[in-house]
């Protein structure tokens, strides 16, 4: 468990993705199963047991050190879990039997919550200053090192050689301790079967169309279809199994049962999921009602049907349609859906063009509610995961937009003055998230009450009146017309910027980077 | 020793500092006086302007290097000589913080008063190690007076230093550490762990360095970072003074990972806030348990407690039995 905390912190203290990909890789080059195994699913999110209460911890420290010293030392430390691994008395022989990390989730998952405070004493005598961090963290479901599920797969075929495609792909068959997938890429065993499960693929993106870009493609190549505001899905139907992911392979089923029961079987189709009331698409916030709950109640699921716009099919049957072409595999997609017409299932239509002024005007003039632009897709493109350069576009119209990272917030004046309302947010560089504005408005009461218990429940610094908060909420700002200025330490200002969405749904590393949003500077 | 005057009666608090008025002299005074004793050469317990100044003799070389003239008419005092000042006995033995670092030992009408100035009791290979000494009065630093604050075998931290050099072989690593005793310490450190490559120096750490050099304590090749190209600073350590590894010094280094030598980089939200990627707990000052422990050892009646976190050692001092109070001194810094 040291070793493993020792990595936490260590990835705490690391800003840049590649430095922390290279700490992982060497964590799990050197650390033994299925030690490694349990580490990985601490970092994925993927463990899972009853949490601890603050309170359970506080008590435990109180018993064993004065409450006035354990005053002194949390105001001056600022957090409970840190300063009750640091203050904690090392009792003698305690470090006799220093537990792995195994044998702590082992325990953990055995152990009812009541029992819980009892197994943490004699580890907390065991471990050092950092290993009693990280069990305090672990347990309190409070551990924020900055690390992605993705990053850490990402380490792993890193590491291993082997693509991270195919680890996405059977990820979702896989448990803890991954004994499976460790086998697997060092190359002791072929790759786990995973069978008939309604595993994840990962996601072909399109990359933003910039003002040069169009001069040089033939409009001829491309395909087009309408750009819909909702958040991307895949459905995946395959033996028993349903599930429905989000595009981080999150599986959001829970949330849509009305989606679920009308998933056809034996398939994987690519859509956008929206609240549809009849043929009309809801706004974006009516989708963010369902998205907000885990489990909807039957006046929600009524009052915001939602339903899938289907663009892409991936899989019919046992046949992987990856390897045809966008056409090809549209072509599937609609005969595929003139046999089995669903509810709540439509096909996004195409937008026929000739050429680029021509589709231009169309999209400038399309104002529905539900169009935020369209998509270019080369005929001949072939199914390809991750975000890949020419084939796929998304051409948004209207205000600028960039989708940053929610990085700093401070409370508001007047009505707003007990609520974190006032943001900043920041934009990649090199890695790194890098302030490039402040935004005050654009969401309603309902977003930012949600946001001002975001931000209060993931603190990770105050500065004076400013919450640094953990990097996680994408927030999609809209803007004007973006600056080169000298005050600032991105060099850019935005013109009225202001929140659009809140892509609750977007993991935080694929926000835009500062590079893009100085590519829209006038 | 019951019958001995109060030390409260010969030793106070002034504007200037701390003031034993039989003897006429300040120990480490903020402001300009006729005579003080200084206990250590770190800027804020040794300042320019005195007209006489007694300290042992590496003080003394050490502001002679620093303030020249300024320093004072200096008068050296081995460890453990007595001298007598206006019927004062006067000592100064180890405090095992920096190179010549002391504490002061003062005998009065009976009564013993011991100013532990800044110490450590861990073994440091730059200075002499701290000596306890029984008291009637002790007057100890509480820059660490806090139970969170334990500090961890120096070698674990080298050892994290090493182990990222060898997995970020292609960075620079910049070690922020105070010019005066840390810098020389982490050298003497690297050395102890086998680390025999050169150490590259930020300018305003080269003279000290030489000065303990000169002073024969040996720490290894040195080389000013100014020397050097700035590939070839990759996958070596350069020692600069914390303010200048963030700042705008640090962007001639290549893909720098800036690592901090400090007490304060215990606390995590500290670290972070200063922009260190590399925290290494590595103080010249006595952890919470080296402060308990020696108020113990040093077995006396009375505790005063200054520069830090004074509430929480008061606090337990109190409750072991001691009579202890907070001693407001001002103008020390946090910075160690």
């Amino acid at each position: 468990m040291n070793r493993f905390a020792a990595l936490l912190d260590a990835l705490l203290f690391t800003p840049a993705r590649n430095g922390k990909v290279r700490l992982m890789q060497e964590y799990f080059a050197t650390t033994p199963d299925p030690e490694r195994g349990w580490a990985l699913a601490a970092l994925t999110g993927e463990l899972v047991f009853d949490e601890a209460k603050p309170s359970q911890v506080r008590a435990l420290a109180t018993a064993r050190v004065d409450p006035a010293l354990l005053g002194w030392s949390y105001d001056f430390v600022g957090d409970l879990a840190e300063t009750v691994s640091l203050i904690w008395p090392e009792a003698p022989g305690g470090k006799d039997n220093i537990p792995s990390l195994a044998e702590i989730v082992k325990q953990l998952k055995a152990a009812s919550r009541s029992e819980a405070p009892r197994l943490l004493e004699p580890w907390l005598d065991a471990l050092d200053a950092t290993g009693r961090w990280a069990l305090l963290k672990l347990v309190t479901r409070e551990l924020r090192i900055g690390v992605s599920a993705r990053l850490a797969k990402t380490a792993l075929a890193e590491w291993s050689g082997v693509e991270l495609d195919r680890i996405e792909e059977i990820w979702h068959g896989l448990a803890p301790p991954y004994q499976a997938l460790f086998d697997w890429l060092e190359g002791r065993r072929p790759a786990p079967e995973i069978g008939d499960l309604p595993t994840f693929t990962p996601l072909m993106l399109a990359q933003p169309l910039e003002d040069g870009d169009i001069a040089g493609l033939d409009p001829r190549d491309y395909l087009a279809e309408w750009k819909w505001d909702g958040i991307r899905v895949q459905l995946v139907a395959r033996g028993a199994g349903r599930r429905l992911y989000s595009r981080s392979g999150d599986d959001i089923g829970a949330a849509f049962p009305d989606i679920c029961a009308v998933m056809p079987p034996d398939v994987t189709l690519d859509g956008e999921l929206l609240v549809m009331r009849g043929a009309e698409v809801a706004p974006f916030n009516d989708l963010q009602q369902r998205l907000n709950r885990k489990t909807p109640n039957p006046k929600l699921l009524r009052d915001f049907p939602a339903a899938v716009r289907l663009y892409d099919m991936l899989r019919d049957g046992p046949e992987d349609l990856r390897g045809l072409s966008f056409a090809a595999r549209r072509d599937r997609l609609e005969g595929w859906y003139a046999r089995e017409p669903r509810r709540a299932l439509d096909l996004s239509p195409m937008v026929p063009f000739t050429s680029w002024d021509e589709l231009k005007e169309l999209r400038d003039g399309a104002r529905d509610r539900g169009i935020e632009g369209l998509m270019l897709k080369r005929a001949d493109s072939l199914y390809v995961s991750g975000r890949p350069k020419g084939p796929w576009f998304k051409w948004k119209r209207g205000a600028l937009t960039l989708d940053t990272v929610l990085m700093y917030a401070q409370r508001g004046h007047g009505k707003r003055s007990s609520f974190y309302s006032d943001y900043t947010f920041g934009a990649w560089r090199d890695g790194e998230l890098v302030p490039v504005g402040k935004a005050y408005s654009g969401f309603t009461d309902e977003e930012l009450r949600r946001l001002d218990q975001w931000v209060r429940n993931n603190t990770i610094k105050r500065w004076g009146p400013v919450r640094e908060v953990a990097p996680q909420i994408v927030l999609e700002v809209a803007f004007d017309s973006v600056h080169r200025s000298t005050r600032h330490k991105s060099g850019v200002a935005m013109r009225f910027p202001r929140i659009h969405r809140i892509r609750w749904d977007k993991p935080f590393g694929e926000a835009d980077t500062l590079e893009t949003l100085e590519k829209l500077m006038t | 020793m019951s019958s001995s005057p109060l030390p409260e009666t010969w030793i106070k608090t002034t504007p200037a500092g701390l003031y034993c008025e039989p003897g006429g002299f300040y120990i480490d005074p903020q402001l300009p006086v006729p005579r003080a004793i200084v206990t250590h050469g770190h800027g804020d317990h040794a300042r320019p302007g005195n007209q006489r100044v007694l300290a042992t003799p590496g003080t003394i070389a050490i502001m002679q290097s620093r303030y020249g003239e300024l320093a004072g008419a200096l008068q050296p005092l081995e460890y453990g000589e007595l001298i007598d000042i206006n019927g004062v006995g006067v000592r100064l033995i180890p405090a095992g913080h920096v190179l010549g670092s002391a504490q002061v030992v003062l005998d009065c009408g009976g009564a013993r008063v011991v100013v532990s100035g800044d110490y450590k009791r861990r073994a440091d290979p730059t200075c002499a190690p701290f000596e306890p000494c029984n008291c009637d009065l002790f007057i100890t630093e509480a820059t660490f007076g806090l139970p969170v604050f334990r500090h961890p075998p120096d070698r674990l931290e080298i050892d994290k230093l090493l182990h990222s050099l060898s997995l970020f072989p292609e960075r620079c690593h910049v070690v922020g550490v105070y010019a005066l005793g840390k810098c020389q310490r982490v050298l003497a450190l690297l050395r102890r762990a086998g680390y025999e490559e050169p150490v590259y120096l930020h300018g305003g750490l080269i003279g000290l360095t030489e000065l303990y050099e000169n002073l024969g304590v040996p720490l290894g090749p040195v080389l000013p970072w100014a020397e050097a190209t700035r590939e070839a600073l990759r996958g070596r350590i350069v020692l600069a003074p914390p303010a200048a590894t963030t700042d705008r010094w640090s962007r001639r280094l290549p893909d720098p990972l800036v690592a901090m030598a400090s007490g304060w980089m215990r606390v995590r939200q500290r670290a972070k806030a200063r922009g260190v990627e590399l925290p290494l707990v590595i103080s010249d000052h006595a952890d919470w348990d080296e402060l308990t422990a020696t108020i113990d050892e040093v077995a006396a009646e009375e505790v005063w407690v200054t520069h830090g976190r004074e509430e929480a050692l008061v606090h337990h001092a109190t409750k072991r039995g001691y009579r202890a109070r907070a001693l407001a001194i001002a103008g020390f810094e946090e910075d160690e």
